[in-house]
């Protein structure tokens, strides 16, 4: 069955969730197996209207849960297919159980989260909860700031996923209506060259490969589990890092977008420095450049992979700060930010001796504005020229009320 | 950078309004972004939508902004909702009413002072497309408002964007567009 091509310009005006529904299209995914959800519900909506309008060869399974869309993707990549699908939030958390199983059997199978607040109360809007509630589930995780970026990083997703030394699944973040609903240029890529970089899909330990029987999903107790599990750390360890290394390099090749695990703006002789992940990555980037403006030497990180975790490069890139802000878009239920304590992790045994604080934004979609930003990079300055965090280790921004620090 | 603030009532098209205008602008090498406030808001209640346009990639993601031009498209909002919120000294405001514009500050002190001009897009909308999608024509007042663009370039771009839509559907935005264009004071 012949499906017919689509003539894009070179620049369209897309929303994140629009971008995401055309790198679907243009890899080609054999199965989308989806339950809509705020604020991810148009990219498998897209999806399957160019699946009817016979822009891609593929199946749209439409089932009861996300538990079961999830079960669906599953079992198509357990079958040998590429398989891909979306959600958020509340959705996001009745998938989880088969998140696990995802990874542990070692499908490549690439989810878009549309990150959404989790309720209660119930919220359809932006914040990093339910990326952050999957992040020790075995899955690689990717994070766009923009919707060229989730249009881009699906490509890179099916790429190191599929890759027969990781076929490991691999999720790629955006901030609910943020960037899902956010129209903004997006450089497009053709789309011959678009599937040529993730090129035909090569199944392996596929189900309907009928000359070599496999079992999947199968119990281990004592004997066995322990030693699946490391095996999954160990290759996400050594072995996904390279392989997201070596896509990125080929996507600059292709296209000249060249991405990096962290992404570092005005770091080379920054003082001070926000990491982030998401929308907020950009507006940070224009507001250290408005400090510059004023002499105060601010960068910014960008986290453009969250799992693995960038241990040494993160390490690497703060080494010369002498304060640093994480900012974590998520509730954190009785703890420092999970950006905080995996930072202080990663700086703890080395010599570097910045001032850590830890922030917590945007819940629920609430606003980060430039001024809110400025106030935290005069903050870390203070921090820097007292040599000591003048505040507690966790504050929060932009909530109503009393201020509140801890720790 | 130029911010516009559209004032809509939920499926009057204020969103797709705003893609359509930076669709457009896109095509002339400008950076564009547009989005909206959604909420759980259900058809008619009262939302907010944006752009922004600038000659660098846009990379302010706040929602605070300080509008250089407000767009209100259902007349009634004017009055249940501040439209001059976080405005500026020079922001420019068109509002669809069947007011003249000098009515229309009468009965709404907050615009008293400030640059206003009206056009009725919802009756233009209503006596061309059939429908009181007022979105459109107030895009043809915008062009004429701010000198953009020629009305013939941007009626041929609304063309291409319109284009899934039937043809007299096409052809009635067409006249919608250029009615506001001629009619807003």
């Amino acid at each position: 069955m012949a499906f017919d091509k689509m003539e894009l310009r070179d620049i369209e005006v897309w929303d994140g969730n629009f971008a995401a529904a055309q790198a679907l299209r243009q890899c080609q995914v054999d199965v989308v197996s989806a339950y809509p959800i705020t604020p991810s519900t148009p990219i498998v909506e897209g999806y399957a209207k160019f699946k009817s309008d016979n822009y891609v060869e593929g199946e749209f399974v439409m089932v009861e849960s996300e538990h079961a869309a999830m079960s669906g993707c599953i079992g198509a990549a357990a079958a040998g297919g590429r398989v891909a699908t979306a959600t958020s939030s509340q959705g996001l958390a009745l998938m989880a159980e088969t998140l696990y199983q995802a990874s542990g059997m070692r499908l490549p199978i690439v989810l878009n989260i549309v990150n959404r607040a989790l309720a209660a109360p119930l919220n359809v809007n932006g914040d990093h909860s339910d990326m952050y509630m999957v992040r020790d589930s075995g899955w690689i995780q990717f994070d766009a700031f923009s919707p060229q970026e989730a249009y881009d990083l699906n490509f890179v997703a099916f790429k190191v996923s599929e890759d027969h030394e990781v076929r490991t699944p691999a999720i790629v973040n955006q901030d609910g209506f943020m960037t899902s609903h956010t129209a903004q240029g997006v450089h497009t890529i053709d789309d011959d060259t678009a599937f040529n970089f993730v090129g035909e899909y090569k199944p392996m330990n596929d189900m309907l490969d009928f000359e070599h029987p496999v079992t999947h999903g199968v119990q281990t107790e004592e004997d066995w589990h322990f030693e699946h599990k490391a095996r999954q750390h160990n290759d996400m360890m050594t072995i996904v890092p390279g392989k997201i290394d070596a896509a990125f390099e080929e996507f600059a090749k292709l296209t000249g977008r060249k991405y990096n695990q962290v992404e570092q703006y005005d770091m080379d002789d920054a003082d001070i420095a926000v990491v982030c992940m998401g929308t907020s990555v950009e507006t940070a980037r224009e507001v250290a450049k408005e400090m510059r403006e004023k002499g105060i030497k601010a960068g910014v990180i960008g986290l453009r992979v969250f799992r693995p975790f960038p241990f040494a490069s993160i390490a690497n890139a703060l080494k010369d700060v002498k304060a640093v802000a994480a900012l974590d878009r998520s509730a954190p239920g009785g703890t420092p930010g999970a950006l905080f304590n995996e930072i202080a992790g990663s700086l703890f045994n080395s010599d570097t001796k910045m001032l850590l604080s830890g922030y917590i934004y945007g819940l629920g979609g609430r606003d980060l504005t430039k001024k809110h930003l400025v106030d935290l990079y005069t903050e870390l300055q203070a921090n820097a020229d007292a040599g000591k965090v003048l505040t507690q280790q966790q504050q929060f921004i932009g909530v109503r009320g009393p201020k509140l620090a801890y720790l | 950078m130029l911010e516009i603030r559209w004032h809509s009532r939920a499926g009057q098209g204020a969103v797709t309004g705003a893609k359509g205008l930076a669709d457009v602008i896109s095509t002339t090498g400008k950076h564009v972004q547009a989005f909206a406030f959604y909420g759980s808001a259900k058809r008619g209640a009262a939302m907010t939508a944006y752009n922004r346009v600038d000659d660098a990639v846009i990379m302010n993601h706040e929602k605070y902004m300080e509008p250089d031009y407000v767009f209100v498209i259902d007349p009634a909002l004017v009055y249940t909702s501040d439209v001059t919120i976080n405005g500026k000294e020079n922001t420019v405001y068109i509002i669809t009413t069947h007011m003249s514009t000098k009515e229309l500050i009468a009965s709404q002190p907050r615009l008293e002072g400030k640059k206003v001009y009206t056009v009725d897009c919802i009756k233009i909308a209503q006596e061309t497309i059939g429908r009181a999608i007022p979105n459109t024509p107030m895009l043809g007042a915008f062009m004429k408002i701010s000198e953009m663009y020629d009305i013939e370039f941007f009626k041929e771009n609304m063309k291409r964007i319109l284009a899934k839509l039937p043809q007299k559907i096409v052809d009635a935005n067409m006249l919608a567009i250029q009615r506001a264009y001629d009619e807003v004071k």
